[in-house]
């Protein structure tokens, strides 16, 4: 697994870039994986972030675009805007948290 | 006397009624199941209803006939479960009480969910093959194809037997070359996932077929809306896939009543366990097939499997015994890959599709994750099998609820999983 080094801490990622644990993960480690994806953090996209995240330590996955429209309250559009491109994929990714799996 | 309840007389319910009749006592046991529909569809047949290669007598029979004596069979409309109050309520005003339920609901396509889906152009230049009358009403649009654009389109996942979009372009690549038509077609693959399939090994190979047919791939493709003034589908980060004939399958969701009943998650599936099939909120509600939330594909053959898991745990559930029996998630689909060709997938929660041989390792005579001739025959045989095995709830011979790790070549990089205790 590659190893990289983000705000001085060493973690080890998925070839995508993924984090392989969410123990070192902060908000600042967030900060830093956002930038490099061109996006700067704002309180819209902590909404999602936090939504994610604590959606994931209750169910253990990554909340797809419906769940988040539907029970998070995040029209689609707005993610879009927010997270260009794949919304989902980059935000689980700003939040530490692993790919989300594709579904079945 | 204590009452078993199945909510739908689909694939899962007919198979569960139909074990359970043979081996719970029913002196002390009262077995209903419940179904809106009089038909029961063989819905693999769907596929093949398009380029009429099944008829429509080949895919429908009555419901009734599949579920063996000592069932009470009713055929009404489920409005919803009063779960605090072990009671189900009827459209007709009705409830039936339960000890246990077996919520085998199914799953549905609803193009509702996406704008403007069903427009001016649904049932004319947009189709599903979903549904029987999908299915139908996209043979008679197929027969007029002169050519054009021809898109294959998945709305948004999961969806069941995730391997029919594919197979339907497969076979539309041949149908079309059989009528000379394939040089006027563009034939596009329009998929929400970032590769053919959802599994990285078979999606590989997967995508080499579609490259190898010429169809052309668009990946990412999340539907915003259907624009049916210029007739092209169009994503949330704007891009544009214009159609002559859109092929879509809906959005996948669990029946209405389990959203009534407060059951389901944010596509009416019930949060189930994955390995006991026992459903998180009540102790008592089991489900079964499509309408869980399990990981797996929502496939016959899953239900089927997961049949023999649920027996056990049933009527150990109903003995007052720890629930013994654990599904691994397996699931055993067939590729229509054109040319009367198939690929064959085994797999399960922690196994991807692998290559190998099937049922006997080393021997086959199927071949897991290569085409063949014999994989297709497989399949064609299995609309039979399906009535005549699968349904009265008999048991196929060497294909076990459990996925097996011999006659599997793992490839590098591929973990092979530890087995269920
Ligand atoms: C085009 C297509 C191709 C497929 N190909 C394959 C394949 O090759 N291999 C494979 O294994 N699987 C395949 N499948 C999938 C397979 O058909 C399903 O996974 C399987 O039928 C699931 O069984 P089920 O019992 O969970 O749901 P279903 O068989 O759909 O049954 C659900 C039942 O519940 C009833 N019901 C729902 N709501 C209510 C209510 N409120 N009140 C009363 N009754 C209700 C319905 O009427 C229905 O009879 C395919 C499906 C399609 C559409």
């Amino acid at each position: 697994m590659p190893d990289k080094t983000i705000n001085g801490v060493t973690v080890s990622t998925d070839d995508d870039g993924f984090l392989q644990d969410h123990s070192p993960w902060n908000k600042d480690m967030a900060a830093t994986i956002a930038e490099e994806e061109g996006i700067t953090l704002t309180d819209a996209h902590w909404k999602v972030l936090d939504y994610i995240l604590a959606d994931f330590a209750e169910k253990g996955a990554v909340p797809g675009m419906r769940r988040l429209n539907k029970v998070g309250g995040i029209p689609t559009k707005e993610l879009y805007s927010l997270f260009p491109g794949g919304p989902i994929k980059k935000a689980a990714k700003i939040a530490g948290l692993p790919k989300p799996a594709s579904c079945v | 006397m204590k009452n078993l309840l199945i909510l739908g007389a689909g694939t899962a319910g007919t198979i569960m009624a139909n074990h359970l009749r043979k081996k719970m006592n029913r002196s002390e046991w009262k077995i209903t199941i419940v179904d809106k529909e009089g038909d029961h569809y063989y819905q693999p047949g769907f596929l093949f209803m398009p380029f009429r290669i099944y008829s429509e007598a080949d895919v429908v029979k009555p419901k009734r006939k599949f579920v063996g004596g000592g069932v009470d069979y009713l055929e009404a409309d489920v409005d919803r479960i009063e779960a605090d109050a072990n009671q189900v309520h009827l459209k007709n005003g009705n409830t039936l009480a339960y000890d246990v339920l077996i919520v085998a609901t199914g799953t549905t396509p609803v193009p509702e969910e996406t704008e403007g889906m069903t427009g001016p152009d649904w049932r004319k230049r947009v189709h599903e093959f979903y549904t029987f009358e999908g299915a139908k009403a996209l043979a008679n649009t197929l027969d007029d194809w002169q050519g054009g654009r021809l898109v294959m389109h998945i709305c948004e996942m999961p969806i069941k037997c995730p391997v029919a979009p594919l197979e339907f372009v497969f076979l539309a690549d041949s149908w079309l070359r059989e009528r000379g038509l394939r040089d006027k077609t563009e034939l596009v693959y329009a998929t929400p996932l970032s590769g053919a399939f959802t599994k990285p090994v078979a999606s590989k190979i997967l995508s080499g077929l579609l490259e190898e047919k010429q169809i052309e791939v668009v990946n990412d493709f999340n539907i915003s809306h259907v624009d049916n003034e210029d007739h092209k589908i169009v994503s949330w980060d704007e891009r544009e896939v214009p159609y002559d004939l859109l092929v879509t399958v809906p959005t996948n969701m669990g029946d209405p009543m389990i959203e009534r009943s407060g059951l389901g998650d944010e596509l009416n599936f019930v949060p189930t366990d994955k390995h006991t099939l026992q459903s998180k909120a009540h102790e008592n509600i089991f489900v079964i097939g499509d309408a869980t939330d399990a990981p797996t594909s929502k496939a016959g053959s899953v239900a089927h499997f997961e049949a023999e898991v649920l027996t056990e745990n049933i009527l150990a559930f109903t003995q007052g015994k720890p629930l013994p029996e654990k599904f691994d998630g397996h699931a055993n689909c067939f590729i229509e890959s054109g040319n009367e060709k198939a690929f064959l997938l085994d797999f399960n929660y922690e196994l991807e599709p692998v290559p190998g041989k099937f049922p006997v390792p080393g021997i086959g005579p199927m071949s897991l994750l290569g085409e063949s001739k014999l994989n297709h025959m497989g399949k064609m045989a299995f609309r039979w099998i399906y009535w005549n095995v699968l349904l009265p709830g008999h048991p196929i011979p060497m294909v076990g609820h459990r996925m097996t790790l011999s006659g599997k070549k793992l490839p590098e990089g591929v973990k092979a999983p530890q087995p269920l205790v």
